[in-house]
């Protein structure tokens, strides 16, 4: 449907019509983004400040959310297509791209910059303190607690979750039960961090000697005799336990990828390495090893990453006490418990200067692999 | 043949316990749910299979969802919080990606380049400045503030995978779509998003994923108050205010797997798909 003002090539017509249907077009195009907006802003005051019942205001909101961008795209390029050729030829293009590069600058490159120049005062924001804050990070005890119990992550989680992604793939292989394996052990992936730790409450739980012990761990112990251990306290083993339940959450990832992987490797080169009399571990370790490597790194790479950001479990199993903290959790409670901006922002700027040095090897990876 | 019958054997019991090792905590934690609070505490969960006497409540569940934890309400609250974060950030990375594939504009180099190297930026750097510029103008604590934040710290990844995608469609069909008249946005609308539906699902399953089971975004910026709150907050809340509360805590858990569990169950075929083609969250 064509609004009236949009009519294209009428016949031949006077002044007077000319500015009429000249007029006509702009206020049609000025009304039909008005109009737009707002229906948007009524949206978003009855979301803000409605007590209608909360079903409705979540299928409103998921509605207003939604059509909303979709509306204000339809709006943006049904305005461009008012405009002259020329002028639509230049335009278009950032009605396209402009809302991603707007929101990532936005959320993403701005507050980059604000960050790192924060990082640099005080906790108000007010005084340049230089790289006090740097310093601070990196003598305190508690960062010092902190940045070695995120190397513990980095290496543990990485090497077992790959590790053993690696080696269940390759005995699922093998297995009749591969599809049930495979599905079990991948689950806990769609499990949240949160959810995991509550799960494994009931394996690290902990009562004194002599109580019934609703710990897995301990119940275990108990059967043969051994006193009960209380895991989350003593550390580093604390961390080291969290760390299991992030192998338990991701080697599931790393076993479908690698799985996806060995189906690649050629049979030729298997079937030759047995009859030259090779056995499977040297087959293991001298052929599928090397000829996925690509694929073990591109999924160690991924998992480093993640480690290098844990925040979850911490936060849910010990709330970062007990020395358990990582950089992610002491930057949330300097940023927002004790409202020390300059610290928070010098923990988040760490954060990065760790994490650009792995994606950057990741995306390579994986330019590599798809290209 | 005798040697390697015993090596299937040994491979088969090694993948059993590895199913048992992975799924126990899990099925712990189901059957902890339905017992009563003196039960958890009196006895491991195990006991129900010598003495499954009095074993099953569904008080718990009750308790929970419609009790002073509200968790329904948080339940509704991650449903309005997920649906549009998902939808939104593909919306807007498939238009984007459209642009930097089919278009041509000055600076389109640099700015797809930017978008790329802005996969490095963890979200934490972002929480206290955006954190700021909605509290100046008052957006904090709406289901708008972390949509659009889901959208920003998806977004990078979400471009550069559907660039990926969609730049690797045939020319000809898209040229022919230009030739026959049709503008962007009509070969966008009618010819891009069908064409690029599995790549489409496979981050919105990723993505959706990502925002259900999201902590760190929603605690920041749409807060922990009961009446918004999300599950995840909520579930934190539990543990660290009433940590003795378990019975209530693994049912609020349970509630909050259901949904990413079954999504992941119905479509894990999307999904693999996806995690092969690098939908890996940075």
């Amino acid at each position: 449907m064509q609004p009236a003002g949009a009519v294209s090539t009428p016949p031949p017509r006077g002044l007077g019509q000319v500015l009429a249907t000249g007029i006509g077009r702009v206020l049609v195009s000025v009304s039909v983004p008005i109009v737009a907006f707002i229906v948007l802003w009524g949206g978003f005051i009855f979301l803000k400040d409605s007590g209608a019942p909360r079903i409705v205001i979540v299928v409103v909101a998921i509605v207003w959310g939604i059509g909303g961008v979709a509306m204000l795209y339809v709006v943006a390029n049904w305005l461009t297509e008012k405009l002259p050729t020329v002028w639509r030829g230049r335009i278009l293009p950032f009605v396209f791209v402009g809302p991603a590069v707007a929101i990532l600058a936005f959320y993403l490159l701005i507050p980059a910059v604000l960050t790192a120049w924060a990082s640099l005062f005080d906790a108000n924001g007010k005084e340049f303190v230089g790289l006090a804050n740097y310093e601070y990070s990196f003598t305190n005890p508690d960062m010092v607690i902190a940045i070695r119990n995120n190397v513990l992550w980095l290496v543990f989680g990485t090497l077992f979750s790959t590790g053993l992604g690696l080696v269940i793939a390759v005995l699922v292989e093998r297995s009749r039960l591969d599809r049930l394996a495979k599905t079990l052990i991948f689950l806990p992936m769609a499990i949240s961090f949160v959810g995991a730790s509550v799960i494994w409450r009931f394996v690290f739980s902990y009562q004194p000697a002599g109580e019934t012990q609703i710990g897995l761990l301990n119940a275990i112990l108990g059967a043969f005799g051994i006193a009960p251990v209380s895991w989350l306290t003593g550390e580093p083993l604390n961390t080291i336990l969290l760390v299991v339940i992030l192998i338990w959450g991701q080697t599931g990832f790393a076993m479908v990828i690698l799985a996806a992987a060995l189906k690649g490797v050629p049979d030729e080169m298997l079937e030759a390495g047995r009859i030259d009399g090779a056995s499977e571990f040297q087959i293991f370790r001298k052929i599928i090893v090397p000829t996925i490597w690509p694929t073990i790194v591109t999924v160690a790479t991924t998992i480093a990453i993640l480690t290098l950001k844990i925040y979850d479990i911490v936060y849910a199993m010990t709330g970062g006490n007990f020395s358990t903290q990582v950089i992610a959790t002491l930057m949330w409670d300097q940023a927002f418990k004790f409202f020390d901006a300059g610290r928070g922002a010098a923990l988040a700027m760490i954060l990065l200067a760790a994490v650009t040095p792995v994606i950057w090897y990741n995306l390579r990876q994986f330019r590599g692999r798809a290209i | 043949m005798r040697p390697i019958k015993w090596s299937r054997v040994a491979i088969n019991l090694t993948v059993i316990s590895l199913i048992v090792v992975w799924t126990v905590p899990t099925i712990g934690l189901f059957i902890t749910s339905f017992r009563s609070k003196d039960a958890i505490y009196d006895s491991g969960w195990w006991t129900i299979f010598t003495n499954p006497q009095g074993a099953f409540t569904l008080d718990n569940y009750e308790q929970v969802l419609f009790g002073g934890d509200g968790l329904a309400t948080a339940f509704l609250n991650t449903l309005a919080v997920t649906v549009p974060a998902v939808v939104i950030p593909i919306l807007i990375a498939a238009f984007a990606a459209y642009g930097f594939a089919w278009m041509d504009f000055p600076g389109r180099r640099v700015l797809f380049i930017t978008v790329v190297a802005l996969l490095v930026v963890p979200l934490q750097i972002a929480l206290i400045p955006v954190l700021k510029a909605y509290l100046a103008i008052d957006l904090n604590g709406t289901f708008l503030a972390v949509w659009l934040a889901h959208a920003g710290f998806g977004l990078a990844l979400a471009t550069y995978l559907l660039y990926n995608y969609i730049s690797q469609l045939p020319k000809d069909i898209i040229e022919s779509a230009s030739i026959d008249g049709a503008s962007h946005f009509t070969t966008f609308r009618r010819l891009i998003l069908p064409l690029s539906l599995p790549a489409l699902a496979s981050f919105a399953i990723f993505q959706f994923l990502w925002v259900w089971n999201d902590l760190l975004v929603a605690q920041t910026f749409l807060g922990t108050d009961k009446d918004v709150a999300v599950m995840t907050s909520r579930l934190v809340s539990m543990t660290g205010s009433r940590g003795q509360d378990w019975q209530l805590l693994t049912a609020g858990a349970f509630v909050s797997m259901i949904v990413p569990v079954a999504v992941f169950l119905g479509l894990q075929r999307y999904f693999v798909r996806g995690l092969l083609a690098g939908s890996v969250k940075g």
